[in-house]
């Protein structure tokens, strides 16, 4: 069970939860992050293909679940419409990367280079967002987040609708990554490095890991600039943000640029990990589970966001994997068992509950907890020679955990 | 004019339903800030327990029986998790019923399965004619409990002990309390009023026209999601406007259909969301909702 693609990459929260004094922490965490860095730079050569496939798909939730969280953990805008962004992502780059044709129902695609259509994927979908933020800045809390539950039942319908594009209810293969002639499925030229042959489970997991770890990084730094600070005064206090010179509209547009952007990348990766796109992937209970893994990890913290998806995402595939081996899991649906998927999703039901019950700042809240148990209140009330260096290197962000605090 | 008509009271017979739920949202919302995701697997609750309880002990003593179930399964979500949660920010507490909401519904789904359970209801499937408008005997009954009960719930909430200590708190909770009113018994009595107006819409939602208990059920509960926001979360008036709204527009969608195809098949499914978007653009609080003001 201990296969290293889990093992290895949890291992830096415990390993780094016994430093307690900044000085040692400077030194030891970026050792310890260039370490788990290179560990998953080598996981391809050592793991079998399901553990890669694994990872690519939580590397493409975690890009989700950062993007989700930089909207409703940091600034507190509640959003269920998350799956509707995912959506427009993956759509627009099956339908610029696919080529025209289709089985069952008949399709078009432009047949572009796939680099294109993830681009553009991002593009549209930070488009969507931004078209919608007209209306999400007019609204408060809850009724914000029940005017985006209809963006996703609207999105479902239009993927229903709109065969041509989308292929309909019955969905359409999604095309095969490529960069620049260097491709990413089972058909390409054969390569192997240190004599494991690089099928497409290896490559993808390399794009996926580089695009989690950029994606991962600029909402690190975005969160530590003026708009992240910005955006945490909204959270906190629309009227306090507004006095104080921050243009609350513009910058709650720009958060939903931004996130729904990050969804339309992960919706790229969700689209080339399940190598299809159908209705029944982006509906009500996907935004449910990027929920789920934002407030698993910790509301606000970006690393959790990340932990958080790999506990949501992982879950379901480790379930149906072991269905045998976990008591009360069979992998078929019907008798004594439980199916997998519903294992899962009531493990992370009651995770949340517990998590709201007992402990809001989620897994990046136990984290801290564990690592400065001399300093009640949290990175903030550090020195500010220890804050500056140990914040700027941690895996979890120092901030309070963020409790969704709005108006 | 057949065709307007017959949809004019169908789509009546279904915003009252929806107006049902969506007054279970609104009251539990005045009394514990909670905007409660899980009316979507209560009402499934409801439907199911009535569903499977019928085929034993006979509908009426189901029918009690499966009101008493989605009440208590309220009360026992009030008490255990709501009720320790008091003061917490809005969204967690939300966020917090999406977590009950997801096992309870994986539970019903797994029990259903791909089986539609049929509910027997006793005025049958037939439909009632007043000349060539029809409306099924189902809706029909259920136009009139529901509005029964939405009276006898406006007098309750306008007389009752219950309604005024509730109408306080909502007012401002922290002053009720000081008055004598215990606020846990006022959120704990809504969650199971709220409770009950489910499943007395989950025993008609799942008559004719529907087939029967099925997983989609919990889909269409989840529009009267619509109908309480656009009516305005705190205002149980809205409630009641939104319900019929959102179940006129439904009605009408789904019934000419043909003329407005270029919107999809299915567009009645989709359009209570369309019209809760367009109400929230013009008027963030829904149309008698409450407008948060902001003292500095």
């Amino acid at each position: 069970m201990s296969d290293t693609a889990t093992s290895e990459r949890t291992a830096t929260g415990p390993a780094a939860a016994g430093l307690t004094t900044g000085r040692s922490l400077a030194l030891l965490k970026p050792l310890l992050l260039a370490v788990a860095f290179v560990v998953l730079l080598l996981v391809p050569i050592y793991v079998e293909e399901f553990w890669l496939r694994t990872g690519f798909a939580v590397f493409g939730a975690a890009i989700g679940a950062i993007g989700l969280n930089l909207l409703v953990g940091t600034t507190g805008q509640l959003s269920l419409a998350h799956a509707f962004f995912l959506a427009v992502g993956a759509v627009t780059y099956t339908f610029v990367a696919g080529e025209p044709g289709g089985v069952a129902t008949e399709v078009g695609g432009l047949g572009l280079p796939p680099l294109l259509g993830m681009v553009l994927g991002v593009l549209l979908a930070g488009l969507a967002g931004l078209l919608f933020s007209p209306v999400a800045a007019r609204l408060r809390g809850i009724y914000l987040g029940v005017a985006s539950l209809g963006l996703v039942f609207i999105g479902i319908h239009l993927i229903n609708t709109w065969e041509y594009v989308t292929g309909g209810f019955n969905g359409r293969i999604a095309p095969d990554f490529s960069l620049f002639g260097f491709e990413f499925s089972n058909n390409a030229s054969y390569l192997a490095i240190a004599g494991v042959p690089f099928r497409e489970a290896e490559r993808l997991w390399y794009l996926g890991l580089f695009l989690a770890v950029g994606a991962y990084w600029f909402a690190r730094n975005l969160l530590r600039s003026r708009p992240g600070r910005a955006l945490q005064t909204l959270r906190d206090s629309e009227v306090a943000a507004s006095v104080m010179g921050v243009n609350v509209q513009g910058y709650k547009a720009r958060v939903f640029l931004v996130s729904s952007m990050y969804a339309g990348l992960s919706g790229v990766l969700l689209a080339l990990s399940i190598g299809s796109i159908a209705p029944e992937s982006f509906g009500l209970l996907v935004s449910i589970q990027y929920l789920a893994m934002i407030v698993l990890g910790g509301l606000g913290s970006v690393g959790g966001a990340a932990l958080g998806a790999l506990f949501v995402s992982a879950l379901p595939l480790v379930f149906q994997r072991y269905a045998d081996i976990i008591p009360l899991v069979s992998a078929s649906r019907g008798d004594a068992g439980i199916a997998p998927g519903e294992a899962a999703r009531f493990l992370y039901g009651l995770a949340i509950i517990l998590i709201i019950l007992y402990e809001p700042g989620g897994l990046a809240g136990l984290a801290r907890r564990f690592r400065r148990p001399g300093r009640p209140g949290g990175g903030r009330t550090a020195s500010p020679s220890s804050a500056a260096t140990s914040s700027s290197t941690s895996t979890v962000p120092s901030d309070p955990p963020a409790q969704g605090s709005t108006t | 004019m057949t065709q307007f008509l017959s949809l004019l009271f169908n789509g009546i017979s279904l915003g009252a339903l929806y107006a049902l739920i969506a007054l279970g949202f609104v009251i539990i919302f005045k009394s514990s800030e909670v905007v409660s995701f899980t009316h979507g697997s209560l009402l499934l609750l409801g439907a199911y327990s009535i569903a499977r309880l019928s085929d034993t002990i006979g509908f009426l003593p189901a029918v009690i029986f499966g009101l008493a179930i989605t009440a208590g399964a309220a009360l026992i979500i009030e008490r255990l998790i709501i009720n320790r949660l008091r003061g917490a920010p809005v969204i967690s507490l939300a966020i917090v019923t999406i977590g009950v909401d997801i096992i309870i519904l994986t539970e019903l789904v797994r029990r259903l399965g791909s089986d539609i359970l049929n509910v027997p209801h006793p005025w049958g499937g037939e439909s009632f004619r007043i000349g060539d408008v029809g409306i099924s005997q189902n809706r029909l009954v259920a136009t009139i409990v529901a509005g029964t009960l939405i009276a006898a719930f406006f007098l309750a909430f306008k007389y009752s002990s219950w309604g005024v200590a509730m109408r306080a708190s909502a007012e401002d909770g922290e002053t009720a309390a000081l008055m004598g009113i215990r606020q846990g018994r006022v959120s704990a009595v809504s969650w199971v009023v709220a409770g009950v107006l489910a499943g007395v819409a989950a025993l008609f939602l799942v008559g004719a026209p529907t087939p029967g208990v099925s997983p989609s059920a919990y889909a269409v509960a989840l529009r009267a999601f619509p109908a309480a926001i656009l009516g305005g979360l705190d205002s149980t008036g809205g409630a009641l406007v939104g319900g019929l709204l959102i179940g006129l527009a439904e009605s009408f969608a789904a019934g000419y259909q043909e003329q407005i195809l270029f919107l999809g098949r299915g567009f009645g499914e989709v359009v209570p969301y369309v019209v809760m978007i367009a109400v929230l653009l013009v008027r963030p609080s829904g149309l008698f909702g409450t407008k948060e003001l902001t003292r500095v």
